[in-house]
């Protein structure tokens, strides 16, 4: 019955999501239309760590190196091609190639948490002091200059899906973007829902365990990482959509931690927490820029500190603890202590 | 044939600054087995100290070798006490506490200092080989490498304190029935970390450029040294540092200094296939 | 004449650990549908032996053949595959995972996705967790948790069953009841049981190996082993010194 009324509940906010974003344009200013586009595509991004983090148990402190990889892709692509469909696609391919050789050397070496942590975010690192040395005209693929430091401006944005003379207006890229945002949630949901998704979470929960009943964690765990990284890269697509432009700070330190902190913030173990940390930080963060006396490093660090300490769950869990020791108090009418059910982030860490 | 002294001179000095800049980042790691996100701002606050305490007239040898360690060894000890002891068992949000640190700190020094503030010149000038200049400074940074090495030789092996160490990293919860209070190690190790971090910091102040992110230009060679080096301290870190720092600079020579980082990457990443515990993991289990 | 190739069969297996020698040259054989207990001291080598047999560990040296194909150093998954399943001594399930999640995850690799929720619901039968079969794991108590696993281990319908110190943490009704489905698991498949308790040996036992400082000490039906001197020297005396 009670799961029944769950899942009624959901459908029910999938299909409000559905609406808010059908109509959300005729409700709301340009401006905020192109920062909630941004926004949405941060947290399909926010998503891919969330799931292999999160689900996967797998701790990448680079996911920036998927995105900026992405957004290089698309960028590169979409200029050569003057087609955003197939620059798309490639998007999702290249970080997908580059996340399955890095994730064949760390998971068949059998590396511990924090090594894979580390070579994670020391990929992202030399990406960008490579990308960042790319100025000059010896550094171009096909008709695209890479442009070092200054980055790749007037990146052709989405078109219609193979027709490069219907490029898409502000409002069709917000449905694009918020788009696909939902779908890449229901279908990480649909993942998780399924045989694939159970062995994902088993191997995080016991990897020795799921090894002695047949499952070798190796291939889960690449599966895994592969994933995240193409969601990742289309994220990263999604992103230079947004502004036309791409540059190496794309695969900037700072943008790896904001993605650690939005998960930190919403909620490891969750999809719908890390959503929601992704655009309430985004949000202090833009609204950092805009003044001087605050510097946006002090906050997000002060963030990622307080929440660290003092609530390690994140918001979404913690909430979710809360409501459910409520309901069971009003459920016996009583204020007696009820035994706390596991919640489903138990050995992440 | 000059060339090739200048680039033995260039080997030398990237495999001993490379073995500076890791030791703290390696003494953390192999009794804490935590990497210490914040380890570039570390060497970043060690230079800050250095640069700030030689331009108010502390004499550069003094400010590198004395203030330095000692400013950046207080505040390993403090954010010991306030903030890392809590998360004792927890690596990986040790880990994220120590990012969020990172940030902090930067934030900190930018608000107070700015995005850039005026260096200090490098002492000690330099001499001529064949058509090629290279500076004595170098040949010092050596002399501390070796230094450095040598003390926490001494330390680890002849003192009752390196004994200590030494039975935390075989078997931390054994140290702890004989009666080693871990909270104490733990906080040594941290703050003595910390100041040999701050102490790289200070030796490289006159050979970098000072902002708030410098830090970030070291971090990623540390990093892989340390996961390539493994768990011992001293074996592990010297034996990476010695082929990091070569391969870098010879890859750096023949390519571009950013490709020498790629190649010693990518060497990296197929060392750790091959020996996941890292060099010392492999051939000097149970060494320092 | 032929010999039948025996289920499993270790031939000189040595495993050390630096200076120690966990497993000394242990010639071992087990014939299809037999119920072997291991017994021995702490420390007489039980678990490691287990641990070379499911590839948890690679042995020194020897070899172990299933079914005479040689599966020395083959990987968990890989061992766990060819049908050796094995409970481990320390209750090794999915905490976070309730406990039909943990016997749907076992049943699925074996099971057709028809006769899938059957298969579960068998063993959730078998194991009396029924009623529990929702719970998370970690709710559970520590005897549960052992029904679990050897729940976890059933549902994979392996050839072979390992099962280190099933009856550890369980009242004498629990223990009992493991004792019935050892016996009925027995009607079907091979199992090797590693068991501290005497009195759960006595029930469950025809063929006892004894382990000790490594070695195989003696291999005998369970009357002459718990009739030996030396195994009561070994083992009995440890026992009641320990």
């Amino acid at each position: 019955m009670t799961q029944r009324l769950a899942l009624f509940t959901q459908a029910l906010a999938v299909v409000v999501a559905a609406v808010a974003i059908a109509i959300a344009p005729g409700m709301i200013e340009i401006f905020t239309l192109m920062q909630i586009t941004l926004f949405a595509s941060m947290a399909v991004l926010s998503l891919s760590l969330a799931f292999i983090w999160g689900f996967g148990g797998i701790l990448s402190f680079g996911q920036t190196a998927f995105f900026g990889l992405g957004g290089y892709a698309y960028a590169v692509a979409a200029i050569n091609f003057q087609d955003s469909t197939q620059a798309i696609m490639l998007a999702v391919i290249v970080p997908a190639l580059f996340s399955a050789i890095l994730g064949y050397f760390a998971f068949y070496g059998r590396i511990s948490d924090v090594y894979l942590g580390v070579i994670t975010l020391t990929v992202t690192l030399i990406l960008f002091n490579v990308i960042n040395s790319t100025s000059g005209d010896e550094y171009r693929i096909g008709e695209a200059m890479l442009g070092g430091f200054n980055g790749i401006p007037a990146v052709p944005t989405f078109n219609m899906p193979f027709d490069p003379e219907s490029p898409l207006s502000p409002e069709q890229s917000w449905w694009a973007t918020a788009g696909t945002l939902l779908l890449v949630y229901l279908g990480l949901r649909a993942l998780l829902a399924s045989p694939f998704g159970r062995v994902i979470v088993a191997v995080r929960e016991n990897e020795v365990r799921a090894s002695l009943l047949g499952y070798d964690p190796r291939v889960v765990k690449l599966m895994t990482f592969i994933l995240g990284g193409a969601i990742a890269g289309l994220a990263g697509a999604l992103y230079v959509n947004w502004g036309a432009f791409v540059g190496p700070t794309i695969f900037s330190l700072s943008l790896s931690a904001e993605i650690i902190i939005w998960i930190t913030v919403g909620g490891l173990g969750t999809l719908l927490g890390p959503i929601i940390g992704c655009i309430l930080i985004e949000y202090i963060v833009a609204g950092i820029g805009s003044q001087q006396t605050l510097n946006s490093n002090l906050v997000l660090g002060s963030v990622l500190v307080f929440f660290v300490l003092l609530i390690p769950k994140g918001i979404v869990p913690t909430i979710r603890d809360i409501a459910t020791g409520l309901l069971a108090r009003i459920g016996r009418g009583h204020g007696d202590a009820t035994p706390a059910t596991m919640p489903q982030t138990a050995g992440v860490k | 044939m000059d060339i090739y002294v200048i680039l033995l001179l260039d080997v030398i000095n990237g495999a001993s600054s490379l073995f500076l800049i890791c030791l703290g980042l390696a003494i953390i790691f192999g009794m804490m087995k935590i990497i210490n996100l914040a380890h570039g701002e570390f060497i970043m606050l060690g230079a800050y100290a250095t640069v700030i305490s030689a331009n108010n007239g502390v004499n550069i040898w003094i400010a590198m070798l004395v203030v330095a360690p000692l400013f950046v060894g207080l505040v390993g000890l403090v954010i010991e006490r306030c903030l890392i002891r809590f998360l004792y068992g927890r690596l990986v949000d040790s880990m994220l506490a120590t990012w969020g640190l990172s940030l902090l700190i930067i934030g900190i020094v930018t608000t107070i200092f700015g995005n850039t503030i005026q260096g200090v010149p490098t002492p000690l000038g330099g001499f001529s080989i064949g058509a090629y200049r290279s500076s004595y400074y170098t040949l010092f940074l050596l002399l501390m490498a070796v230094l450095m090495m040598a003390a926490i030789y001494v330390v680890m092996r002849y003192t009752r304190l390196g004994l200590i160490a030494r039975a935390t990293m075989q078997n931390p919860g054994m140290a702890n029935t004989l009666g080693v209070n871990p909270s104490t190690v733990y906080m040594g190790t941290f703050a003595a970390g910390a100041a040999v971090t701050g102490l790289a910091g200070g030796l490289l102040a006159p050979v970098s450029g000072i902002t708030p992110v410098m830090g970030g230009a070291y971090v990623a060679k540390a990093f892989i040294t340390v996961v390539g080096g493994g768990a011992a301290i001293l074996s592990g870190t010297l034996s990476s540092a010695s082929l990091f720092g070569a391969l870098n600079q010879v890859g750096a020579y023949l390519t571009t200094p950013v490709f020498g980082e790629v190649i010693v990457f990518t060497a990296a990443i197929i060392l750790i296939r091959l020996l996941p515990q890292g060099i010392s993991g492999r051939f000097f289990k149970g060494n320092l | 004449m032929a010999e039948l190739t025996p289920l499993l069969r270790t031939e000189h297996l040595t495993m050390r650990f630096g200076g120690v020698v966990a497993n000394d040259d242990i010639n071992f054989t087990l014939q299809e549908m037999e119920l072997r207990c291991l017994i021995g001291p702490n420390g007489a080598g039980k678990s490691t032996f287990f641990k070379s047999l499911t590839g948890q560990q690679t042995p020194t040296s020897g070899t172990i053949a299933f079914r005479g194909l040689p599966i020395t150093g083959r990987l968990p998954h890989e061992i766990a595959r060819m049908g050796i399943g094995i409970k481990t001594q320390v209750p090794n399930v999915f905490n976070g995972l309730t406990v039909r999640e943990n016997i749907w995850l076992s049943a699925r690799r074996k099971t057709t996705s028809q006769s899938l929720s059957a298969a579960v619901r068998g063993v959730l039968d078998l194991i009396r967790l029924t009623p529990q079969a929702d719970r998370t794991v970690a709710t559970l108590s520590h005897g549960q948790r052992q029904w679990v696993e050897i729940g976890m281990v059933l549902a994979a319908e392996p050839h072979l069953i390992l099962l280190d110190e099933p009856a550890a943490g369980m009242t004498d009704e629990e223990t009992l009841l493991t004792a019935d489905i050892i016996r009925d698991i027995n009607l079907s498949r091979a199992i090797v049981v590693v068991e501290h308790d005497m009195a759960f040996i006595r029930l469950i036992a025809k063929t006892v190996t004894v382990f000790h400082q490594g070695r195989v000490l003696i291999e005998d039906t369970v009357d002459k082993v718990l009739a030996d001197q030396r195994v009561r020297d070994v083992y009995l005396g440890k026992k009641v010194a320990a």
